[in-house]
């Protein structure tokens, strides 16, 4: 986690969320992944949750706009969140 | 009156597509790949009738699946070049676009962009099973009007829907009446300039060729209006990336305001769903590995085991076919040229169909039930370290009963490097060919001896079973670092929902499979078959009459029964031939490695196919007295003397050396032919050849001087 001291929140990603956990797309960090990302869904805004991870720790399952992608950990790295 | 209309099917992968397209066209469909690309292009055809009584027929190109329209991967550039480009030939008159109707949402986005490039749009929404069962509620009549579309609802593997779809494609159509988005605002100068130079239908025509400009040099479109597209691109700064952002956050933003109108779904929290429930078994940290490895057993089972039967039963009718050619036709060079050389091509290319007929079963299954995407989520930790795909498990673990199949099943690794490296690899792994070469050496020079229990001969089997994996992933290690690739390796991918398998579509997959690999690999093997006929066949002219001359003469007919004379004459032939003068012109390069022209001359043969080995051994070891003729290949082989050293020329580091020389190289005609059809190009069986020989050559020379 980056703690974003300017504005005394902590930005979270994707890749942090553990099993069961739900976040908020708000942006990306990859402009290229995130034209892939975007045309799967994965729309800032969008609520998304873990639904699984892998047994060897990656790649994750997450739920976005009704039905289950899987993307690797470097690429769920990519994904920022919506603070809570 | 008959008119001819040019139908393109396109949608998301898991959409359904495919069985659409066989409930339109049945069995009338054909398989080619897309000019210069090695992405399949099926095509079928359908007749319909209008309610005015004319015939229409269509012609449908099942285009690849893919999620948008802009190119990520070869697969993917089909759609875009097809559709955008109106002078393309292969440009339809209608477009089919196929959604699943339980994820519309994402479905929608490929829907929309068909919608905004004014070609003609029939909408089916598939999976209206599952549609029901989720309760998913969609107003077709209001989302039509909204969308400017014809939708049709279907359960395309039951056929439902199929009587409708086909009325909608009868009816005149015309472009959708709606633009969805309204794209010009985007760049208007680029849009606008576009449309003045080339004859495109649409504005988002218009900017999906600024957004590819790359791909236009593609385009039948005169070099001076390609030159003038990149100039207004440039001189507006038309930014492709940024531009692809805001239009898909366009798209989905419309989406969303037609979901909430036209559709009405409850709460279905994927927890609660049937195949979130199979995969907390499938992808289970024990179970997931343990289940995924007994359905390789399986697979391998069946490839290694039951393949036999049929194998044997082709053998065997390719054997009295030949007896019945060989005796009815005069003896001579036709007669030769029609057993040894196209019969016994034919047999080599007709043996391998029961095992990719298994194993595409099994892929098909795992495929469309979408196991397999599970598989990759399985395993893709792993594999990656090596440069390879979760999914290259089952090809390389097929490469151990035969790597043409195992190499013609790794159409299903997505990434053009893992799939390349995949192909490169998986003749590594030691194959059911190399088994009667391993078994007849090991029996030479490993003593049948029980260690702790442990048959040696067993162990050192296994043993080269397992330098086999071993290498395969070495080399793929080491191919990860050496390949360059332009295209990102993205594991972003959808996991469906599981679905039971469609078995009419999985027995069209499995006959196309054969179809190709009997006819286009098949062209080449029978081309290969042939040239090594007539290598070992012929010699420099005279050298064969002298042979048979000798021995006609009265000291061999008298001393020697009919057909000993035969066998030697036969070995003294190959030895003479153009393939035993090359096994004396190699001896030099293969002495190093422990090995004489005798073994040279197989190395040779071996090309055909490695278990080619044992026969040509056989053959050249038949000279001899009369008390060899009755001995068996390895009998000969363990008294072959060697003239250098006076003891047995099979010894332990002959015997090894060799061993090691087949696990590596590549001879294997039919496994080059596949690589060139699924590589289509003729530097990657190349490359394959010199790497793998290259291995074998050093290996061999390693461990023959080092255990001489």
């Amino acid at each position: 986690m980056i703690l974003n001291k300017r504005m005394g929140t902590t930005i979270k990603y994707l890749s942090e969320l553990k099993k069961g956990q739900k976040g908020i797309i708000d942006s990306f960090t990859d402009y290229e992944l995130s034209l892939k990302l975007l045309e799967m869904g994965c729309i800032p805004g969008e609520i998304i949750e873990v639904i699984r991870i892998a047994p060897l720790g990656d790649p994750i399952a997450i739920s976005v706009a009704g039905y289950m992608l899987s993307l690797r950990k470097a690429e769920a790295a990519t994904v920022r969140l919506k603070p809570n | 009156m008959i008119k001819k209309i040019k139908i393109a099917l396109i949608g998301n992968p898991n959409s359904g597509k495919s069985s659409v397209f066989n409930a339109l066209t049945g069995l009338n469909q054909k398989v080619a790949n897309f000019p210069g690309v090695t992405v399949e292009k099926k095509t079928g055809y359908t007749s319909l009738r209008d309610k005015f009584g004319n015939t229409i027929e269509a012609e449908i190109i099942d285009l690849p699946g893919t999620y948008s329209l802009y190119p990520k991967s070869p697969e993917e550039r089909i759609p875009f070049q097809l559709l955008c480009d109106p002078q393309n030939e292969a440009h339809p008159d209608l477009t089919i676009v196929v959604a699943d109707g339980a994820n519309l949402k994402r479905n929608l986005f490929l829907a929309s962009q068909l919608v905004d490039l004014k070609i003609p749009v029939v909408l089916v929404i598939n999976m209206m099973d599952i549609v029901r069962f989720k309760k998913i509620n969609i107003n077709f009549e209001k989302l039509a009007i909204r969308l400017g579309v014809p939708i049709v609802s279907m359960n395309a593997r039951k056929q439902e829907g199929l009587k409708e779809l086909k009325e909608a494609i009868a009816k005149p159509f015309s472009p959708p009446a709606n633009d969805f988005i309204d794209i010009r605002p985007f760049a208007p100068e680029v849009i606008d300039t576009i449309r003045q130079t080339v004859n495109v239908n649409s504005n988002y025509n218009a900017f999906l060729v600024a957004n590819n400009l790359d791909l236009i040099s593609n385009f039948e479109i005169p070099e001076f209006k390609k030159e003038k597209i990149r100039a207004v691109c440039a001189q507006y700064e038309f930014n492709a990336q940024q531009m692809q952002a805001k239009e898909t956050l366009e798209r989905y933003r419309v989406i969303s305001t037609i979901m909430n109108e036209f559709i009405s779904s409850p709460e279905n929290p994927i927890q609660k769903s049937p195949s979130y429930r199979i995969d907390n078994v499938l992808t289970h940290r024990f179970w997931g590995y343990f289940i995924f490895l007994a359905v390789l057993f399986l697979v391998f089972q069946a490839i290694f085991a039951w393949a036999v039967y049929p194998m044997d039963l082709i053998d065997s009718a390719f054997a009295w076919l030949s007896v019945q050619v060989q005796s009815s036709l005069p003896p001579g060079l036709i007669n030769d040229l029609l057993v040894d050389g196209i019969l016994a091509g034919l047999n080599g290319i007709v043996v391998f169909v029961p095992q990719i007929a298994l194993l595409f079963f099994f892929v098909a299954v795992l495929e469309d039930t979408g196991y397999m995407s599970r598989v990759s989520f399985l395993m893709d930790q792993l594999m990656r370290k090596f440069g390879l795909n979760g999914k290259s498990l089952i090809p390389l673990m097929s490469g151990v009963a035969c790597a043409v199949p195992a190499i013609m099943s790794t159409r299903t690794i997505s990434n053009w490097k893992e799939r390349l490296i995949t192909i490169m690899v998986t003749p590594l792994m030691s194959c059911s060919a190399r088994l009667p070469v391993y078994t007849l050496l090991i029996a030479l020079i490993i003593p049948s001896d029980y260690i702790y229990g442990v048959n040696l001969q067993g162990l050192v089997l296994m043993f080269m079973y397992l330098i086999g994996f071993v290498a395969a992933i070495s080399a793929a290690w080491v191919m990860k670092h050496i390949l360059q690739s332009t295209e990102k390796s993205y594991f972003v991918m959808e996991l469906p929902t599981y679905r039971l398998p469609r078995w009419s579509t999985i027995g069209i997959h499995i006959a196309e499979k054969v179809k190709v690999f009997l006819f286009e690999a098949g062209k080449v093997i029978v081309s290969v078959s042939i040239i090594l006929w007539v290598l070992s066949s012929f010699g420099p002219s005279g050298a064969f009459d002298r042979i048979e001359d000798k021995y006609l003469s009265e000291t061999y007919i008298r001393s020697m029964p009919q057909d000993e004379i035969d066998r030697r004459i036969q070995s003294e032939k190959l030895e003479n031939s153009y393939a035993g003068r090359l096994g004396h012109i190699i001896e030099p390069v293969i002495r190093p490695l422990g090995y004489d022209w005798k073994i040279g001359i197989a190395l040779i043969t071996s090309f055909a196919a490695r278990e080619v080995f044992v026969g040509t051994m056989s053959t050249i070891y038949s000279v001899g007295d009369e008390e060899s003729s009755k001995m068996t290949v390895k009998e000969k082989m363990r008294n072959e003397i060697d003239p250098e050293t006076g003891g047995p020329k099979y010894t332990f580091a002959v015997g090894i050396s060799l061993m090691l020389f087949y696990a590596f190289a590549m001879q294997c005609i039919s496994t080059v032919a596949v690589v060139y059809r699924e590589t289509r190009k003729i530097k990657y069986p190349l490359i394959q050849i010199l790497y793998m020989s290259g291995m074998a050559y050093l290996a061999s020379l390693i461990a023959y001087q080092l255990l001489k």
